[in-house]
């Protein structure tokens, strides 16, 4: 797979995890991707940090409105049924618990469900926007990314980056496997068919529990 | 009492040293107008409060090139080097806070509360020199309120009473900051000798105290 279809298959599969209602907010990047794949029998309302449920897509030349904007301040449009509100309630809404689901690409995750996504010490502080904010506040934290950084591990042990959060990670979605994060370590539930559980494992640095009940990672 | 100042009338009342709380989220729903006179007039040693530092060509992100601020307090700076630039040159004291972080520090300012507890940034840099509190077995940060002199703030329309209302995403940090500073100055679109319908009026009069006019 060329990097365009490893995003699409990583996104393909994590539109599996939304639910009929749900409310999801998706991260810069290959989590955007998401919104393209959400099953038709599934109602999904996506909420945008910056003020809004409701997120809809790129807006045509007629429906542009300068002040409807998404996180990244890029131009979109609102559904029916969603709803403006302030920085406030907006953080209220994901601090509360009121956001089912986020999706986030990482730098690093590891064995005990720490991510770290939002600064590299003295090369890229962008700082965390409202990163921290989502992790520690959505009920299930999916991290959608590609499984190595050109070749090194980016599924670690121990997070060397500074945290965005700290045990707050669910779900870890690549191109090579679907991996939860429990108590006991990260369990390999699903693998994409074109890989072995020995190619995963070598390219993770904690050791994989083999779910008794693996699956192969299967999209649409 | 006439609320209604020109944006010179505005921008006059800040000092050097003034710590400012600017509405807008990458610009959009930021005070423009107020913004570009304060550019001009060149008010030097000011500490900014905004959920971003903008762009280099827009927003507050020219106060920044401007080199305006000795201090910024924001959730983000990646979309103006400059900025970054500043505070890996130790120019500019930059505070990293996490949006929703930021947000509740604004409204406790306004709201007269003593801080707010919060899980965001435990176990991270966030947490560092701050009060952990437990309670009922769950670890919080403690965060305390963001208190300034001047709220500088955009919203779609105004009545002559200060009472405001929005539109799309631009209400963002704006409603959140009106009121949470010593003197909030709103810069609208429209601005109505009629009082708005109560029922949706977003943002009560008295939280505002100066109105100005969009390029007025």
């Amino acid at each position: 797979m060329d990097k365009e279809n490893i995003q699409e298959f990583i996104a393909k599969r994590v539109a599996q995890e939304l639910h009929d209602g749900d409310v999801v907010n998706l991260g810069i990047g290959l989590p955007t991707l998401v919104a393209n794949y959400v099953p038709h029998d599934k109602a999904v309302m996506f909420q945008s940090e910056n003020g809004f449920v409701g997120l809809g897509p790129t807006p045509t030349e007629e429906q542009f409105d300068p002040y409807i904007t998404n996180a990244g301040g890029k131009p979109v449009t609102i559904k029916k049924g969603g709803i403006f509100f302030d920085s406030a309630t907006s953080f209220g809404i994901i601090r509360g618990g009121h956001v089912d689901l986020t999706v986030l690409g990482a730098l690093q995750v590891d064995a005990k469900g720490n991510i770290a996504n939002y600064m590299i010490p003295g090369k890229m502080v962008p700082g965390m926007g409202g990163a921290m904010d989502l992790i520690s506040g959505a009920k299930k934290v999916i991290v959608a990314m590609e499984h190595t950084a050109k070749g090194s591990m980016k599924i670690l042990k121990e997070c060397s980056l500074p945290l965005t959060a700290a045990n707050e990670v669910n779900l870890i979605v690549t191109e090579m496997g679907v991996i939860e994060v429990t108590e006991k370590g990260l369990v390999l539930v699903e693998i994409n068919p074109e890989f072995s559980v020995e190619q995963v494992q070598d390219l993770t640095e904690p050791e994989l529990i083999v779910s008794e009940d693996l699956k192969p990672m299967e999209v649409e | 009492m006439n609320k209604l100042i020109s944006i010179e009338e505005a921008i006059d009342k800040i000092k050097d040293g003034d710590v400012l709380m600017i509405g807008g989220f990458l610009s959009v729903g930021a005070p423009l107008t107020l913004i570009d006179k304060l550019v001009e007039k060149g008010t030097k040693n000011l500490t900014l409060i905004c959920n971003d530092s903008g762009f280099v060509d827009s927003g507050v992100g020219k106060l920044v090139v401007n080199k305006q601020f000795s201090k910024v307090i924001a959730s983000h700076i990646g979309t103006n080097k400059e900025t970054g630039r500043q505070m890996m040159a130790g120019e500019t004291e930059v505070i990293l806070t996490p949006q929703g972080t930021l947000a509740e520090q604004v409204r406790c300012a306004c709201y007269g509360l003593g801080g707010f507890l919060t899980r965001t940034g435990v176990g991270t840099a966030v947490q560092e020199g701050k009060d952990v509190i437990e309670v009922d077995g769950v670890k919080y940060l403690l965060e305390k309120p963001l208190h300034a002199d001047f709220a500088l703030i955009f919203a779609q329309k105004a009545d002559k009473y200060g009472n405001l209302v929005y539109h799309g995403a631009a209400q963002n940090f704006n409603s959140v900051m009106a009121g949470a500073a010593t003197t909030t100055i709103v810069e609208v679109l429209e601005y109505s000798e009629e009082a708005l319908n109560p029922d949706v009026a977003e943002t009560p009069g008295v939280f505002v105290d100066y109105i100005v006019k969009r390029g007025a």
